[in-house]
């Protein structure tokens, strides 16, 4: 670690403590609750989390959640910051210790003048001097409720929602709104855990004394806005961008994305009179049979997509590489989570970019998004089905965990502006009037044309293969049909290059270093630059939204001295992608990869950088 | 037509059989799949199938090369092995208005893609799934394949020591509605049944013995023209009738004649001669493949037949034009319902 550390959320407790005097700290800290899973925690955590950001306060939670249906360790995270950063904390200050099986360690975690907020009936709780611990009684308020069984559990969890609600000085009422939104106004659901609620909460006022400075206040920074995860966000974007096909396999954590599909398709893409609907979504027997059956169905004309992780992407394989080589639209959202093999299949990484970049043999290459936020899951949800018809290739939209599975404040998505790009597809008149080769560079821009299935034309139908093919698609094993093909390939992925999504370029002139880095480690991003900028240290940052790049990558690594490229992975993919792409740039980039698990903090990123700047 | 001397004959939409052509087949002269191709482009002009109408796939193999060679007029996909089925879902999902004729192998359906091949035929969607099956690899040059048979020798594989797997009895498990066998020189029975299984409503599953001139046309493979032509026994002769045709029953033996009747009104007409097969028996039909298997004889004919459940694009309620053809209007929903859905997640 460096000499320097400039992390000042990281001490500022530490600092009140020692001076011995409390003075109110408001809307800026982190709070944990650590359940087990299948308890119902994530109804009394989400209770928190909406509460506060309908108290106008920026808020972001994040689940930490282990591969398992009930009874295993499970923490939520969720940071309280009027400043309005929502990356990870390294630390939490206020801890909620409701399951018995970790909360030693749990403990352990908290900083001198943390708080911890505890079932009083366990028989032992550790101690430590430095801290400010509240005992609840929670079987006295089961016993009280009358519930038994599982249900347990689930009360046992409301109880910290009304104790967290008193000592934080959240209003009840925003505790009831956020019941609302979450039980869909359903009254008697709402009442029933207000009445558990209401309950902690008065007990807590009558029988403990509030000694720590931690406290909520109400803003107007979240006004107008909405709260949604980015697999939801994607879901809703495939649909406006007019999905209608998805194949898919159940995968953690994409398989909310295909939910999202399959709760909203109905509602908007149904005929309620008719019960037509015009989409279908097929759950395949496993991901190889979901992207082949992507391929028949964008080779028909249909947008296709599917939603997959890691294992997926590996199984699709030797299809994105017939998609890439035959020269078929298709749509793959992989929610990367952390690997190789089946890994850590409940933490969030980006180990998956080179792999989906050459995903498939010989000379593959792939059109690859990368969305930061749940507005780009949205946009993009249109965007990759354009680029996938105008482009005629399998386009891959690399969310992650963190991203795709929680829950993210957010500006109302706006609707799309421009009409769907079809891309190039003759009609029987056109090709009347053209004549039809399929993979003939008509254009200049490597990009063919193509017919779909059902063209009337004697000569509209060609025939797609992934073996060696000449402009009309004939079986081909001549040396020059071959190369001029995978030349004229060539050429469309460096069209590609000048149609995808452009990367977000946030230059300071008085920066020596620059940062680029993609997806969701932004916020991490962001929220260290302020602090560098405010130590002193400039940077200027560029936010990858797709592969592959264009010349406004080189031209940002020229302006600058040093390059960090910070990813969540071990061996620094993009880093080694954009030194492939930029050999005479390659020693200014510098690779700073970190993967275990957890999202990126800004206190990593600050230290990271300032280890390298001072050697 | 003309008066002219030589006119072209052309069927019932005025194309000519040559209009069903596909490419010069590159397989080996004799190959049992060449025959197969030439009753599907026979088929296709006598049922008077618009060829823009149809959709043929394949996965990887000397069978799976054959779309090449019918129906050029019709677009194809050639795609990887034992994968056949998943692009044809995918296809006639996005467009269920297509016909569609996939072929297949035995290695790329009974080996490679056995997965892929069940879960179709548990979908039901609707199209003919031929397999060529000659029990052996073509394109290497000569390994076994799983439904080689037991005990069978090879010049470089060997013996085979593993029992065969037998196409029709997996269909049937997996739900197939429609399943039968013949064998690749009998062009009768081929195009009688093809025509049958191109009313299907569902998945047509065509297990078509079809030897290896190359590889496996040894006397002692059940899958050579020589034991082909000594053990087949037909179930029935078959007359296929089509929609806008009369029935006619047959007069000479009218107590032995069982017509069945397709989804799309066509009727399929079998004579029995094997007495008592009753097609649509599930629990027969097995047991009928069972005792074939145990003889070393294969049956020919329609094995089984259920015309009664829903193909995948029914069950999907999708509506009558294709969703590849639908327009943007349809494809992407109103301004006003996203601001619905945003107002929900306030």
């Amino acid at each position: 670690m460096g000499v320097i550390n400039l992390a000042p959320d990281e001490t500022a407790v530490a600092h009140q403590n020692v001076a011995g005097e409390r003075p109110s700290i408001v809307n800026d800290f982190s709070i944990v609750a650590a359940t087990a899973n299948g308890t119902g925690s994530q109804t009394a955590n989400m209770a928190i989390l909406r509460a506060l950001f309908k108290m106008g306060i920026p808020v972001n939670g994040k689940n930490i959640f282990p591969s398992n249906i009930q009874g295993l360790p499970t923490w939520y995270h969720i940071r309280v910051s009027h400043e309005g950063y929502v990356a990870r904390r390294h630390t939490s200050e206020l801890l909620i210790a409701f399951n018995p099986a970790t909360v030693d360690q749990d403990i352990q975690m908290l900083p001198p003048g943390g708080v911890c907020i505890y079932n009083e009936d366990w028989r032992t709780v550790p101690q430590r001097n430095d801290i400010t611990t509240y005992g609840i009684p929670v079987n006295q308020f089961i016993r009280d409720t009358g519930f038994k069984g599982k249900q347990k559990d689930y009360v046992a969890n409301m109880v910290y929602v009304g104790a967290v609600a008193q000592l934080l000085g959240i209003p009840l009422q925003k505790i009831e709104d956020a019941l609302d939104y979450h039980f869909n106004g359903r009254r008697k659901l709402i009442d029933a855990n207000m009445a558990i609620v209401r309950d902690a909460f008065e007990w807590t006022a009558e029988n403990i004394q509030k000694k720590d400075p931690y406290t909520v206040a109400e803003m107007n920074a979240t006004a107008g806005q909405l709260m949604i995860t980015g697999n939801e966000a994607g879901a809703l974007g495939s649909i406006f961008g007019g999905v209608s096909f998805v194949a898919w396999y159940p995968i953690t954590p994409s398989t909310s994305l295909v939910d999202g599909l399959n709760d909203y398709l109905p509602q908007l893409r149904r005929d309620p009179e008719t019960g037509e609907k015009t989409y279908a979504v097929v759950q395949s027997e496993d991901e190889l049979a979901a992207i082949g059956m992507l391929l028949g169905a964008g080779w028909a004309g249909a947008r296709a997509m599917t939603a997959t992780s890691g294992p997926g992407i590996s199984l699709m394989s030797e299809f994105a590489g017939l998609g890439y080589f035959a020269e078929i639209p298709a749509v793959i959202w992989d929610i990367q989570r952390v690997g190789p093999s089946t890994g850590l299949p409940t933490r969030t990484g980006q180990g998956d970019v080179l792999s989906t970049y050459y995903l498939g043999h010989g000379d593959t290459k792939n059109v690859i998004l990368l969305p930061a936020t749940v507005g780009e899951c949205f946009t993009f949800g249109t965007t990759s089905f354009d680029l996938a018809e105008t482009l005629q290739t399998p386009v891959f939209v690399l969310s992650d965990l963190d991203l795709g599975m929680n829950n993210w404040m957010t500006e109302p998505f706006a609707y799309p502006t421009e009409p769907l790009k079809r891309g190039k597809v003759l009609t029987a008149e056109e090709v009347q009037q053209k004549g039809f080769a399929r993979y003939k560079d008509v254009d200049g821009d490597g990009i063919g044309y193509r017919t779909l299935p059902g063209n009337e034309h004697p000569l509209g139908a060609w025939f797609a293969r992934g073996t060696g093919h000449n402009e009309k698609a004939v079986y081909s094993e001549k040396s020059e049909d071959w190369v001029q093909n995978m030349a004229r390939l060539q050429h469309k992925f460096d069209t590609a290059r000048q149609l995808v999504p452009a990367p977000v370029v946030d230059h300071n002139d008085a920066a020596n270093i620059g940062i680029i880095a993609y997806g969701s480690t932004k916020f991490a991003i962001d929220e260290a630059r302020d602090r560098l900028a405010a130590d002193g240290l400039a940077t200027s940052f560029l936010r990858l939204r797709a592969l592959p790049v264009n010349e406004t990558v080189a031209e940002f690594v020229a302006q600058h001295d040093r390059v960090y490229v910070i990813e969540l992975n071990r061996d620094g993919q993009v880093h080694n992608i954009l030194q492939t792409e930029m050999p005479e740039l390659a020693t200014k980039l510098i690779s700073l990869a970190h993967l275990d698990g957890m999202p990126l903090t800004a206190r990593w990123v600050v230290e990271a950088i300032l280890n390298r700047e001072e050697k | 037509m003309m008066s002219t001397g030589k006119t072209a004959r052309v069927n019932l939409i005025g194309l000519s059989k040559t209009d069903y052509n596909g490419g010069a087949s590159t397989l080996c002269q004799g190959c049992g799949h060449n025959s197969i191709a030439n009753q599907i482009i026979q088929v296709a002009y006598e049922l008077n199938i618009q060829p823009h109408q149809m959709i043929k796939l394949s996965g990887i193999g000397c069978s799976s090369k054959s779309p090449a060679y019918f129906l050029g007029r019709s677009h194809g996909f050639n795609s990887l092995h034992g994968r056949m089925p998943s692009i044809a879902t995918g296809a006639l999902m996005a467009n269920h208005t297509l016909n569609a004729i996939g072929v297949s192998g035995d290695g790329d359906t009974a080996s490679i893609g056995m997965g892929q091949f069940k879960h179709m035929m548990r979908r039901n969607v609707r199209m003919v799934y031929i397999v060529e099956n000659n029990g052996v690899y073509g394109l290497t040059k000569g390994q076994f394949s799983a439904t080689a048979d037991e005990g069978q020798e090879l010049k470089y594989a060997g013996s085979n020591e593993l029992p065969p797997i037998d196409i029709c009895m997996e269909a049937i498990m997996a739900g197939c509605g429609f399943v039968a066998r013949s064998f690749s020189g009998d062009a009768k029975q081929v195009r009688e049944l093809l025509k049958a299984a191109l009313s299907h409503r569902g998945t047509a599953v065509l297990d078509i013995i079809s030897p290896c001139v190359a590889f496996n046309n040894h006397d002692s493979s059940t899958k050579s023209y020589t034991y082909g032509k000594d053990h087949e026994e037909q179930l029935h002769d078959i007359g296929w009738v089509a929609p806008q045709e009369e029935i006619v029953i047959d007069e000479y033996a009218p107590g032995e004649m069982k017509v069945v009747e397709m989804h799309d009104g066509s009727h399929l007409q079998l004579r029995k001669l094997d007495e008592d097969y009753d097609p649509t028996s599930k629990m027969g039909a097995l047991h009928r493949l069972l005792w074939a298997q145990e003889k070393q004889e294969f049956i020919t004919g329609l094995i089984y037949y259920d015309g009664e459940r829903h193909n995948l694009a029914e069950a999907s309620h999708l509506p009558a034009t294709g969703l590849a053809n639908l327009p943007e209007a349809k494809l992407r929903p109103s301004a006003d319902s996203l601001q619905k859905i945003m107002s929900s997640l306030m």
